[in-house]
């Protein structure tokens, strides 16, 4: 193997009480395009984070250009000639392409004012490098997402990068914007800077990549290089189990539709949305970032409201102007940011279970009433095996999934008639993915009506009854989990055949 | 099963933060000690208790008030204009309606009115202010800093700024009865507001609102709190506690005035702060509030008995307190984030 530009031994990081990393070991050759796969939750976004100065390793060392370190500062790492592209590209959208551009640069350099001149001839020899046609005075906000990419890109280059490491770099692309990607990719590889691809996507690790590093729960689980890997043992090495193409149908839909939604728009989100539900269903909802999937959800739960268009509960036309007229109607929804939205993270695990039944627990003076309380949190706690000695512990002290069990506590204590999950699965360990998984089932097997909302597809496909693919606001098409498959939702969401 | 039940019986009641309560009671035991040994003479007295059990249910209420909003994530830095504002109101009635030297059976329907008055202007003067920062999202500090600006205003404007003295006999008379010859009402008063509160944060639906509220806004939003009319709700609940200081201090001063009581805006938000009230919202108990106001309150009139130290020295030494036991506060969480940390491995 030609010389190394990387290498990791038994990085270890734990936060409040889980451990992210335990002992991952990674080593990236010069040139080489790198994969590092793994689920949601395997400790992915961490590691990258080690590498790049944010999270310091409880142990362990990091090897870069021959240097020792055990731990790093931002600054070191982006001297060193590492970069990080992350998901959100870390452009300032209210700032033009040229001062996205030259604005590192001026801060590295330590210069107290902005010189406009020196500014453009960095930004315009920043895109010249990678043969990027972009007017330098446009507002970020204006361009596309795989344009917003490409200045990331062309940042981290400026930098005289040794290492680019890119976080789940597709996730909101087209197709055709993926091909000239990893014909970047390519010819960067062909200068001799090496990448680190992460994803979760097996076709774009087998494309682009030479070697792969899976990592599960924290831990490294193979190496090797991509020839040598099939998707079987892919699947395996993620996941931890062997894919026994899960074969659930669920019951599907019984009686009236619960909920209809008739031609439903929000200007700049969505527009002429219908949709069915009835109890036992579970409507799978799928569509990249941006396609209107979270505001469309967001208005049934009454966080905003429609322009046009109605929604009728049980029959009758229904009025959702906030989330208590939702939650009065029978709605529940799982958010898809469960830090900030979902939880309150140092409040403990049973007031956070409890906090939108407490008209229940309550007597009719507004105090609570205690054995109440703690009857519903040990019933909710036991039901969703919620792993936990004391309920008065701050929720942030679980692991993700347990997490996620507390957000869904929250609403089945309710008299639920729809319970709405948005990334129901996102950042969770595969246990607790199960978990979630077999209780939506469950719940619907009982008579409740699902919607998730997911760009999981795997998920979405052994979930759901029943799949809307959305696009740039609007559905684009409905099909039958049974007769479809990733790939197929995958060119329905991004518009390319 | 019968262990986890007794463990879950409970789980209300919040541990680790009692060391908070432990600290501030230390903390009143030396400053009682300090006093009590530099001026024995003079601290350790009746008339010194008298004294200071008269002077702090005033801003100690307002503080209380002050501590709810912290709570909930915000700050209300109108207590002392909505007080004197509601206290100027009663005052004008008063004057109104009570003819001079009217016997007491034809002064008291008035004087109830006034009350009744003062409470809804405190209430008033707080939605006002709940709705700024709910509706119009303007952050709670400039919103309240405008109502009290505002509020202080009306009342000079009402009163072209003079004192507004002469209030029937009888209203100063029920002020300062002294039960047991001993107790003042405004420090029953006090005791009343302060249980209440405690028993509101701890054991009802709306305590556990302001709480997870102010934690985490968006996550209350999420879970259908309606933040609306909780903030609301707070902010009127503490104009309502700023308006009977104001009858209070009205009762007191025997008169009422735009400008009674300026400095105790800064007092009420150190004395929130030292009793352990999170100022970035969702923590914090009553019980801590009440040992900060007592802290004060000593080193106040302790102060006093020292004629080498002037008045003009008060407000560097509030100011002072106030940033260390911020500086103390951030230190100490840091600490703990740190030792969570290490537990969790």
């Amino acid at each position: 193997m030609a010389s190394t530009v990387l290498k990791l031994e038994g990085i270890e990081k734990s936060f409040g009480g889980v451990r992210a990393l335990k002992g991952v070991d990674l080593e990236i050759g010069a040139g080489e395009i790198h994969c590092l796969a793994g689920e949601n939750g395997s400790g992915k976004s961490t590691l990258i984070k080690v590498i790049s100065g944010v999270h310091e390793p409880d142990a362990g060392w990091i090897e870069i250009g021959g240097r020792r370190f055990t731990q790093l500062s931002p600054i070191e790492a982006i001297s060193l000639g590492v970069q990080v592209i992350y998901q959100d590209f870390s452009v300032f959208p209210n700032l033009t392409v040229m001062e996205n551009l030259a604005l590192n640069m001026e801060l590295m350099d330590k210069r107290a004012f902005m010189n406009y001149r020196r500014a453009r001839s960095i930004a315009s020899r920043a895109v010249a490098q990678i043969g990027f046609d972009v007017d330098l005075d446009e507002r970020v906000e204006n361009l596309s997402v795989a344009d917003r990419q490409l200045i990331a890109i062309s940042r981290a280059l400026l930098q005289n990068s040794k290492l680019i490491i890119m976080d789940e770099p597709t996730s909101a692309l087209t197709k055709k914007e993926v091909k000239s990607l990893f014909s970047l990719i390519k010819e960067l590889q062909s200068r001799g800077i090496s990448i680190l691809f992460v994803s979760h996507k097996l076709d774009e690790v087998f494309e682009i990549s030479e070697r792969y590093t899976i990592l599960r729960s924290g831990e490294n689980v193979a190496k090797g290089s991509t020839t040598e890997l099939d998707h079987r043992a892919f699947a395996f090495h993620m996941t931890g189990r062997e894919f026994s193409a899960e074969s659930y149908r669920p019951a599907g839909p019984r009686g009236e539709p619960i909920l209809s939604v008739r031609g439903v728009s929000l200007r700049g989100c969505y527009s002429g949305i219908s949709f069915d539900l009835a109890p036992g269903e579970i409507l799978g909802i799928t569509g990249l970032l941006g396609s209107g999937r979270t505001e469309l959800v967001e208005t049934l739960f009454g966080i905003t409201q429609p322009d046009s268009g109605t929604i009728e509960v049980r029959g009758l036309p229904a009025k959702i102007r906030s989330v208590k007229d939702a939650i009065r109607k029978g709605l529940g929804y799982v958010p898809s940011d469960r830090l900030t939205e979902g939880l309150f993270l140092p409040q403990a695990i049973d007031r956070n279970a409890v906090i939108a039944v407490l008209d229940r627990l309550s007597n009719g003076f507004g105090f609570l009433r205690r054995k109440a309380v703690a009857e519903t949190t040990l019933r909710w706690i036991r039901e969703l095996s919620i792993a936990t000695k004391d309920p008065s512990l701050p929720v942030r002290t679980l692991s993700g999934g347990n997490q996620q069990k507390v957000v869904l506590a929250r609403w089945l204590a309710n008299d639920l008639s729809v319970l709405i999950l948005n990334g129901p699965t996102m950042g969770v360990d595969i246990g607790s993915k199960y978990d979630i998984h077999a209780l939506m089932r469950k719940l619907a097997s009982e008579g409740l009506a699902i919607i998730i909302v997911s760009d999981d597809l795997p998920e979405v496909l052994a979930c759901a009854s029943r799949i809307i693919v959305m696009r740039e606001g609007a559905f684009v098409r409905e099909l039958d989990p049974a007769s479809t498959t990733e790939s197929v939702l995958g060119e329905l969401s991004t518009g390319v055949a | 099963m019968k262990n986890e039940q007794a463990e879950v019986a409970l789980p209300l009641i919040r541990r680790g933060r009692d060391q908070n309560l432990a600290r501030l009671l230390v903390m009143l035991g030396v400053v009682f000690a300090l006093m009590a040994v530099l001026r024995p003479e003079q601290f350790v007295t009746p008339a010194n208790f008298g004294s200071m059990m008269r002077q702090f249910p005033e801003y100690g209420i307002m503080a209380i008030g002050v501590s709810l909003t912290m709570i909930t994530g915000g700050i209300d830095l109108g207590v002392v204009g909505t007080a004197n504002l509601s206290a100027i109101l009663a005052a004008k009635l008063m004057f109104a309606a009570v003819p001079r030297g009217a016997p007491p059976e034809q002064a008291l329907p008035y004087l109830a009115l006034a009350v009744l008055v003062a409470l809804a202007c405190g209430l008033a003067c707080g939605a006002f202010a709940g709705l700024l920062i709910s509706r119009f999202e303007i952050p709670a500090i400039l919103a309240t800093l405008g109502t009290q600006q505002l509020y202080t205003g009306i009342a000079i404007g009402i009163t072209n700024g003079r004192p507004q003295s002469g209030l029937p006999l009888l209203y100063s008379k029920i002020g300062n009865t002294e039960f047991f010859g001993l107790f003042p009402l405004s420090f029953l008063v006090f005791l009343v507001v302060a249980v209440g509160i405690a028993f509101l944060l701890s054991s009802s639906r709306f305590g556990m609102y302001l709480y997870m509220l102010g934690t985490n806004s968006k996550a209350a939003l999420y879970a259908g709190l309606g933040n609306t009319s909780i903030l609301i709700r707070t902010y009127m609940l503490s104009g309502l506690l700023s308006s009977v200081a104001g009858l209070i201090m009205m009762a007191r001063a025997n008169s009422a005035k735009a400008e009674y009581g300026a400095p105790y805006t800064l007092q009420c938000v150190l004395i929130a702060v030292l009793g352990g009230i999170d100022p970035s919202g969702g923590f914090g108990k009553i019980v801590g509030v009440t040992l900060a106001i007592f802290i004060l309150q000593f080193l106040s009139s302790g102060l006093n008995m020292f004629n080498n130290i002037s008045n003009f020295y008060r407000d560097v030494i509030w100011g002072g307190v106030l940033i260390l036991v911020l500086v103390f506060n951030r230190l100490l969480s840091q600490r703990a984030e740190r030792r969570a940390a290490r537990r969790g491995e």
